[in-house]
């Protein structure tokens, strides 16, 4: 926000005191403590915890206070009570919000190359004065890893992932950022129909890619032994493609909503805030991706 | 500048009742309840370190089980780190920020309300624990695994949920920081106009984006380990306990800096304030500030020295952390310049900000012996490292934050506090503190480890004095909730400047301070 500008602009605006922070950090300790006794008794650790029915009230009501929350900030914005410099503030939200779930992601990849370069070849014996060698005698280093130091204890998957559904899904993926930027441009010169119908391509494309990583899900517990409990590849693989799998299903739901916004007549050529958001999240998805299929499935 | 028609709407005022603070988003509001519950958070961490310090008076004494020690070990490392001394920032920040910065408010005060409103319910899940089957945690608040994971008790899965609730509040708070410096700036207000303690949060904040969601990415590997037999942090299936270790530090050691970056831009402020004098080395704070966050990326190691790393990675960590001297260096030779040729005063603030660059600098150099890698396979783990992590937490974050407090609240409340009741308080502090600290230095040279319910009769003498230290120091803070909860009440009017020397946009308000402040926006000269 240049300076010059404040003269023109209206006052900034500060909300009303407001009943859904209150809401929303209420839904997330629900979440929480109905979360941690879900998973305390799916992990056998208590048994009958009333956890997945708060867990589930949670849920309902956590959807309820961010639909309530975003169909409120719409309508101000609608309503023209967002200056300039209000819609900038909420663009940098979006970009550090992107790079705080780049950081999550970092962690995990993080993990992986510490696993794969580090970790198993000490294990394996490589560094001389390393005695992690000597945990675990004969243990070889292969990635995949389909023979764990102690195969006894954690026995590795029979196979690892095949990289040709995955490459079917980079296509997938890629293609859908391609189709969105074609929306986003339909939208700035104000061509509602090639808006509507190339958004509603980038949701079929990401409803193909969920479905083909399903699949693979299935193929993975069914015919591979590749389980969450079948060791560090096991780990590895699910942490990284699960939490992808989750952000292009937060990132769908956005799109869809970002639809419905648009049959409805929201957004303009120079101010569109909310599809801009979507669209960044969308290719942030996308990009994690592609530095996953090669991490993961590649090399 | 021309003056701004408001619409009604910038002028309600708070709603009447406790209701107000539920739903407000007014950042004095919200600020103020940051500050109040870290203070709370800041008794109950405090009231854990006095069973600590209970316990180990004398050796053999067995006041509490030593299950029950190791819960109180970690809780107080927790509640303090994410409940006292955090939120207290964040509170810090949230009311004084839009001020120094002449903004109406924070630039999203509705996530601003909700980033604090997660910390009770997170803490309340947390402190829940320690009355759960098996009770909480008690593996020490670094959490390694596997005593948290494959040896900890049923009740971690609750703990790690809720570090994950605030953990989601750090970030959004962390990000309405950023943004509101960014953004809310009133016309003038450069870059290297604003005060330091601005400039420091925007770099705090910065680190919190950057290694929150990795800790939250950690915790969640913990929690597939327990729930879903994953094999992070388990050999047996490729894994690695020092995974977790190097995840962990790499957020750990920026999360220091999260700690004191704040505490350095309130001193930033106070120095010069009761010097007189303007700050010696603006330009020159800024940039030790940025290249202290931008080396806290790269000295996580130094916490491991011990596990068994490469020779090339040990020097590699042991030299960028003895780096990290030199900024910090340049901030303490800074303040020393700025009080140098002053003509200070010596008011409970100063008292408090002089106190901090003393006690910090020791804590710092200790700092520097555990980074030199040969002789940390003596110290590590020890009470050497107790020592030194107090001596910069507790007369460093602690001190500051309290220094903050004095110095602004007669501009909160518009009252003074009561000075010698104030100064009471302080020399209470500062001879608890170092009597409670200082000797931990030299049972832990001895040998003395850290996380332990007893130990050998010849550490028993400086154990007793460390004890007694600490409670004086603990029952000073009561003297402190008296000081502020007296001056809330009322007291001597105090004047918008109520400090001869004081410089900032916060001054030109009255005090108490309006409701609403710089809906127009100041003129910056």
């Amino acid at each position: 926000m240049s300076s010059s500008t404040h003269d023109k602009t209206p006052a900034y605006y500060v909300p009303e005191s407001s009943r859904l922070p209150i809401a929303m950090a209420f839904t997330l300790f629900l979440l929480a403590w109905g979360g941690a006794g879900w998973l305390q008794q799916v992990a056998g650790i208590q048994e009958n915890t009333s956890g997945v029915w708060i867990f589930s009230l949670g849920m309902i009501l956590f959807a309820a206070t961010l639909t309530i929350w975003f169909t409120k900030t719409s309508r101000e914005h609608m309503a023209g009570l967002n200056s300039e410099q209000l819609q900038d503030s909420y663009r940098q939200c979006m970009k550090w919000f992107i790079v705080s779930e780049a950081m999550f992601f970092a962690a995990f990849f993080g993990g992986l190359f510490y696993v794969r370069f580090f970790e198993l070849q000490w294990m394996a014996g490589e560094g001389a004065k390393a005695a992690t060698g000597m945990l675990y005698e004969g243990f070889e280093y292969t990635w995949p890893l389909l023979v764990n130091p102690n195969p006894e204890a954690v026995p590795g998957p029979q196979e690892a992932m095949h990289w040709t559904i995955p490459l079917i899904n980079t296509t997938l993926l890629i293609t859908s950022s391609v189709t969105l930027t074609f929306a986003h441009h339909a939208l700035r010169k104000e061509h509602r129909s090639g808006l509507k119908n190339w958004l509603l391509a980038t949701i079929v494309l990401a409803v193909i890619f969920l479905g083909f990583q399903a699949y693979e899900y299935y193929e993975a517990y069914a015919h591979l032994g590749l389980t969450l409990d079948s060791g560090i590849y096991g780990s590895t693989f699910f942490i990284l493609t699960g939490f992808h799998g989750i952000h292009v299903i937060m990132g769908t739901i956005i799109l869809i909503a970002l639809y419905f916004r648009v049959l409805k007549g929201h957004f303009t050529g120079p101010d569109h805030f909310g599809f801009e958001a979507g669209a960044w999240y969308w290719h942030f998805v996308d990009v994690i991706w592609v530095l996953l299929f090669f991490v993961v499935y590649i090399f | 500048m021309t003056a701004i028609p408001h619409d009604d709407h910038a002028h309600h005022g708070p709603a009447k009742g406790l209701w107000r603070w539920v739903v407000t988003t007014n950042h004095k509001d919200i600020g103020a309840m940051y500050l109040w519950l870290s203070f709370a958070m800041f008794l109950l961490g405090g009231a854990f370190a006095m069973v600590i310090r209970a316990e180990l008076f004398q050796p053999g004494f067995s006041l509490v089980a030593p299950e029950f020690f190791n819960q109180m070990t970690t809780m107080h490392g927790l509640i303090m780190v994410f409940g006292a001394v955090m939120p207290a920032f964040v509170g810090l920040a949230n009311y004084m920020i839009p001020l120094m910065i002449g903004a109406p408010d924070m630039a999203l005060p509705r996530l601003n309300n909700l980033s604090f409103w997660i910390l009770p319910f997170a803490f309340l899940i947390l402190v829940s624990t320690l009355f759960m089957e098996g009770g909480g945690p008690n593996f020490g608040w670094t959490f390694y695994a596997p005593l948290s994971t494959t040896y900890g008790p049923p009740s971690t899965v609750f703990f790690i949920l809720s570090m994950h609730i605030m953990g989601a509040s750090s970030i959004m708070g962390a990000i309405n920081i950023i943004v509101t410096i960014w953004n809310m700036r009133a016309p003038g207000m450069t870059w290297m106009k604003m005060p330091l303690f601005v400039w420091t949060w925007l770099i705090t904040a910065f680190l919190l984006i950057m290694v929150m969601p990795v800790l939250a990415g950690l915790i969640t590997m913990m929690l597939l380990d327990i729930t879903a037999q994953t094999s992070f942090f388990n050999a047996a299936g490729g894994g690695s306990p020092l995974l977790f270790q190097h995840l962990f530090w790499f957020f750990g050691h920026p999360e220091v800096y999260i700690m004191i970056l704040p505490a350095f831009g309130i001193i930033s402020a106070i120095i010069p304030a009761f010097a007189r004098k303007p700050l010696f080395g603006y330009a020159s704070m800024v940039y030790a500030t940025a290249a202290i966050a931008i080396l806290s990326f790269f000295v996580w190691a130094h916490h491991m020295f011990t596990v068994g790393m490469p020779f090339a990675a040990q020097l590699f960590f042991m030299i960028s952390t003895m780096i990290i001297a030199v900024p910090t260096g340049v901030k303490v030779f800074n303040w020393v310049a700025t009080m140098i040729g002053g003509s200070m005063t010596f008011e409970v603030p100063m008292l408090f900000a002089i106190a901090f660059v003393v006690l910090f600098t020791i804590g710092g150099f200790s700092g520097l012996m555990l980074a030199i890698a040969p002789v940390d396979y003596q110290y590590h783990d020890t009470y050497f490292v107790v020592a030194h992590f107090h001596y910069v937490l507790v007369p460093g974050a602690v001190f500051s934050i309290m220094a903050g407090v004095y110095y602004w609240l007669p501009k909160w409340t518009g009252n003074m506090f009561h000075e010698g009741l104030a100064k009471v308080h302080f020399w209470m502090s500062f001879v608890g503190v170092n009597v409670a600290f200082f000797p931990q230095h030299f049972v832990g040279l001895a040998g003395m480890p850290r996380r332990i319910p007893d130990y050998p009769l010849q550490f028993a003498n400086f154990n007793m004095i460390s004890s007694m230290g600490a409670f004086l120091f603990g029952l000073s803070q009561l003297l402190f909730m008296f000081i502020v909860i007296k001056c809330v009440m009322g007291g001597k009017k105090a004047e918008a400047k109520p400090w001869e020397g004081a410089e900032g946009l916060e001054w030109d308000l009255p005090s108490p301070l309006p409701y609403h402040t710089f809906e127009t926006p100041p003129e910056i000269k």
